[in-house]
């Protein structure tokens, strides 16, 4: 397969008919057979559009890497500062480079300052603008950070073990051991998904460089396998995608593929058409909402709504409160079927009143309405009630409908494992070819694709506004 | 428990016994390196004269390299201070606790400033968005993401 990031103009040579993709010789992929059978399925990559379809490329992490590279360099060859510091600077501006280069021009040593490359005291003084140490409620006590001469026996503040032999400090001198180093660049790193690793001593504003933190784990660093400084590149390619609207890292977990859809990129775009695109890996996934299906015919900002509807356990909690109590002396829920206030607890036998909760014995002769509640709040609180127990069942269904086709979606990805066991068996025991059988993977994938678009017609049904538009729309869906 | 955080607690546990609670605070139980007690009063012209709250730090074996986990007691006994960065519940929006920690901060280092947050407290007054927090917050309040919008208050 060709690869990802490539961006030559390799699309030509795919444009061509069956003939030419016969002729390729090595083992069929999945790019190449979509080529072949292309008239009704949705192809990926390097293949004619369909007009709902959207341009897109596939970044590998190296690729997106190579691009902030780039970056780097550009600013490190005008400012003439190393790489980390270029790469502290653009982070600090957010990859925003003309920005950085105006800001930078202006002030350098106030951008230094504030990016945490340099301290107040060494870089030039700046004498206006704020202190760029963050006040964080005034502290009476200061700690004890006075750098003390290197001859002496010397422990660390933090850890206080006297065998540390090995001290590291950046450009501020505020030393640590090696130990807490680390111990501390891989916390950030692993728990908190920090890139931006301020100096361990308090107040201090200053960012570890990338040099540092490579060199302090490679060097002390407890796993062997990498996987701290592995996470560190990740992050650093997760915050220049995110600095750039034209690029969306794979929602998926643990894929790490990034999507350029420059087209796209803008807020206003998004509100007629579906980004619908797919990673190196073949996840597909919304690049204007970062839902990890295709969620057409709905738009990103309803296709949210929905979602945010959906986790948002409101709805039920609504449910649950248009219908059920809690006995107010044990606890057990109690369901009201209707009719009469006077309810009695089927489990502890306490007696009470539906409407104000209070013991039954207080509403006197007034047998089955509440006297406390015939006033207008008590009206009001029924008209909610009845309001909310409306919308509520038209959301159910709804959602009832939209949760089934994504329950099923679930089992067919089981579905699709089978079917391609299935195909190398029948590969075997027919004469069918690898090719020929490619048919009952599209055909499983086709039908996945339609369960998908019904799957959010529900959701688009639940924000249509009645009338004969979302009859007829209706009607379409049966 | 590995050994930094159970030798920083221990260091620190002695020098608390030696030198004494910063004024205003008083350790209430130490009796082990997971939870520590302390009482808390501010001292001098405050909206919360006379009034003692109890704080509880819980500290796991990434102390001091991360921060402890530290709130007000609520309890029958005893309830959070009514101050625009203290939930009911008793948990604290405070940025020394979060992003703004430092492994170089010590137990006591962390009474002072919520000492101070509440001396410079100028109404008395829960976060807007109390209700909703509490009803959903974790056990422990580290495993919330603050926003400090103002932690001048
Ligand atoms: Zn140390
Ligand atoms: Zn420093
Ligand atoms: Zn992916
Ligand atoms: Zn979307
Ligand atoms: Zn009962
Ligand atoms: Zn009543």
């Amino acid at each position: 397969m060709s690869s990802d990031y490539d961006y030559s103009d390799d699309e030509d040579a795919f444009y061509d008919d069956d003939e030419d993709m016969i002729s390729t010789g090595s083992a069929p992929s999945d790019d190449d057979m979509d080529m072949e059978f292309a008239d009704d399925f949705k192809v990926p990559q390097h293949s004619p559009r369909k007009a709902y379809e959207i341009e897109h490329e596939s970044l590998s992490q190296q690729a997106v890497e190579k691009l902030s590279a780039a970056d780097v360099d550009h600013i490190s060859s005008i400012f003439g500062v190393d790489d980390s510091t270029a790469s502290l600077l653009l982070r600090h501006m957010n990859w925003n480079k003309e920005r950085l280069i105006e800001k930078y021009m202006d002030n350098a040593s106030s951008v230094s300052v504030a990016a945490g490359v340099s301290t107040p005291s060494r870089a030039s003084p700046s004498v206006t603008g704020p202190a760029p140490i963050r006040s964080s409620g005034s502290r009476r006590r200061t700690t004890r950070q006075t750098p003390v001469p290197k001859a002496e026996p010397w422990v660390c503040p933090i850890c206080f073990d006297d065998s540390q032999t090995s001290f590291l400090s950046l450009s501020c001198d505020h030393s640590f051991c090696a130990g807490c180093w680390t111990a501390y660049i891989t916390s950030k790193i692993r728990e908190e998904g920090e890139h931006a690793i301020r100096c361990m001593a308090e107040g201090c504003a200053l960012v570890a460089s990338d040099s540092f933190i490579v060199s302090t784990l490679a060097k002390y660093g407890e796993d062997g396998d990498g996987r701290t400084q592995e996470r560190f590149q990740e992050l650093l390619v997760r915050h220049f995608v995110g600095a750039n609207p034209h690029l969306k890292y794979c929602p998926y977990p643990s894929c790490t593929y990034t999507v350029s859809c420059p087209s796209a990129s803008s807020r206003s775009s998004l509100t007629t058409m579906v980004p619908t695109v797919s990673c190196g890996a073949n996840h597909k996934f919304c690049f204007g909402c970062s839902v990890d299906s295709d969620h057409r015919p709905v738009i990103c900002s309803v296709a949210k709504m929905w979602l945010k509807k959906c986790r948002d356990d409101s709805e039920t909690a609504n449910w649950i409160k248009s219908n059920t109590k809690e006995c107010s002396k044990c606890q057990s829920t109690i369901e009201k079927n209707g009719g009469c206030n006077h309810m009695t607890c089927k489990k502890c036998k306490y007696e009470f009143c539906w409407v104000c909760m209070g013991p039954w014995s207080e509403h006197g002769t007034a047998w089955y309405s509440c006297n406390r509640y015939d006033e207008k709040a008590g009206v009001d609180a029924r008209d909610a009630q009845s309001r909310s127990r409306a919308s509520l069942e038209r959301y159910l269904h709804y959602y009832n409908r939209w949760a089934n086709h994504e329950q099923s979606a679930k089992l067919s990805v089981e579905m699709y494992n089978k079917t391609e066991k299935k195909m190398e068996e029948m590969q075997i025991t027919s004469s069918l070819t690898w090719i020929e059988v490619q048919f009952m993977k599209r055909a499983v994938e086709e039908a996945e694709r339609c369960r998908a678009t019904l799957k959010w017609t529900y959701a688009m049904a639940f924000y249509l506004d009645k009338g004969n538009e979302k009859e007829l729309f209706e009607d379409n869906q049966r | 428990m590995t050994s930094i955080s159970s030798r920083r607690l221990r260091k620190e546990l002695s020098e608390i016994q030696t030198e004494g609670c910063p004024t205003g605070i008083t350790l209430l139980n130490a009796d082990n390196f997971e939870t520590w007690y302390f009482s808390i009063e501010i001292l001098g012209e405050s909206l919360y004269q006379g009034e003692v709250f109890k704080l509880m730090f819980r500290f796991d074996s990434s102390y001091p390299i991360s921060a402890p986990a530290v709130q007000f007691v609520v309890n029958q006994e005893s309830t959070a201070p009514v101050h625009p960065h203290v939930y009911s519940n008793g948990h604290i929006c405070a940025s020394i606790l979060g992003t703004e920690w430092s492994p170089v901060l010590s137990v006591s280092a962390v009474c002072v400033t919520l000492q101070s947050m509440l001396a410079s407290c100028k109404s008395k007054e829960r976060p807007v968005d109390n209700d909703r927090y509490v009803r959903y917050a974790p056990d422990n309040p580290k495993k919330t993401r603050f926003h400090y919008d103002d932690d001048t208050v």
